[in-house]
């Protein structure tokens, strides 16, 4: 058989892989009852809405969270972006996603050209280790985002209370 | 009443950026906690954060449970005139709170 012939959607390969991930959501959903997880997929989604078609470039905007974090459950987080927020030329929103909490979703802040300096600050919960992603939107319409990887060694949310 | 913890500078300069810290005291129950015997605590968060500046809407911030407990959140904005910045929380159950804290500008 030739790399040619093999449709992509039949290959042994991407059989295994697609029964690996059914297996593991299946796990997953086992493994936690009642309680949804946020995926990757969900994120996109949440992403999806906020920006509609609008590509996403790298660049412009700066999140700082600290990399190795003992307590999910308060997290701060600083998001800024470069703009010269004048009449023109400013951020009009930041929004931030994550890939593993319950929600996609963590908070969307409305600015504008009267913030002068375009940048926020606040403390969120973590659940997991995962990739978070801040996204700003500008007045031209356009979409800039900067993601970090955190650890994550006691998360929020799942304590027993 | 919630108790919630303001910072804006007192006094600026006209044309000035500031930055105003707030803080209010709220469980932000996210609604996917278990409790003793495994039952989910229904949600209760602040769902949306507003600052107006002599009325005009400065930031405005949609929270969702991915907040932590007790939500920190600073942000900048120029000081234009002197006069009163107005803080607004709102949640679930009803919660609503506001604050205000004066300003002057010289």
């Amino acid at each position: 058989m030739t790399h040619a012939d093999q449709s992509p959607s039949t290959t042994r390969r991407s059989v295994l892989i697609d029964a690996a991930r059914i297996a593991g959501g299946a796990l997953l959903v086992t493994a936690l009852p009642g309680s949804g997880s946020a995926t990757p997929a969900a994120m996109l989604g949440a992403m999806k809405k906020v920006m509609g078609e609008a590509p996403l470039r790298k660049g412009k905007v700066k999140l700082e969270l600290p990399p190795l974090i003992e307590n999910g459950n308060s997290v701060t987080m600083v998001v800024s972006v470069e703009s010269p927020m004048t009449a023109e030329d400013y951020v009009k929103a930041i929004h931030v996603f994550n890939e593993k909490n319950p929600q996609p979703n963590v908070i969307s802040a409305h600015i504008g050209p009267r913030a002068g300096r375009a940048a926020m600050t606040a403390r969120i919960r973590l659940a997991d280790s995962q990739k978070v992603i801040a996204v700003a939107e500008m007045s031209d319409g356009s979409f800039w985002s900067d993601e970090t990887e955190v650890i994550v060694t006691l998360a929020a949310c799942l304590e027993v209370l | 009443m919630a108790r919630a913890l303001i910072n804006v500078p007192p006094k600026a300069k006209r044309g000035e950026v500031i930055e105003i810290k707030t803080l209010i005291s709220h469980e932000i129950e996210s609604g996917f906690r278990p409790d003793s015997v495994g039952k989910l605590v229904p949600r209760d968060i602040i769902t949306l954060f507003v600052a107006t500046y002599n009325g005009q809407e400065i930031f405005r911030a949609d929270l969702h449970p991915a907040i932590a407990a007790n939500p920190f959140i600073s942000f900048f904005t120029v000081a234009t005139e002197s006069g009163k910045i107005e803080f607004k929380w709102t949640g679930d159950n009803g919660f609503s709170q506001t604050e205000t804290a004066a300003i002057t500008v010289e």
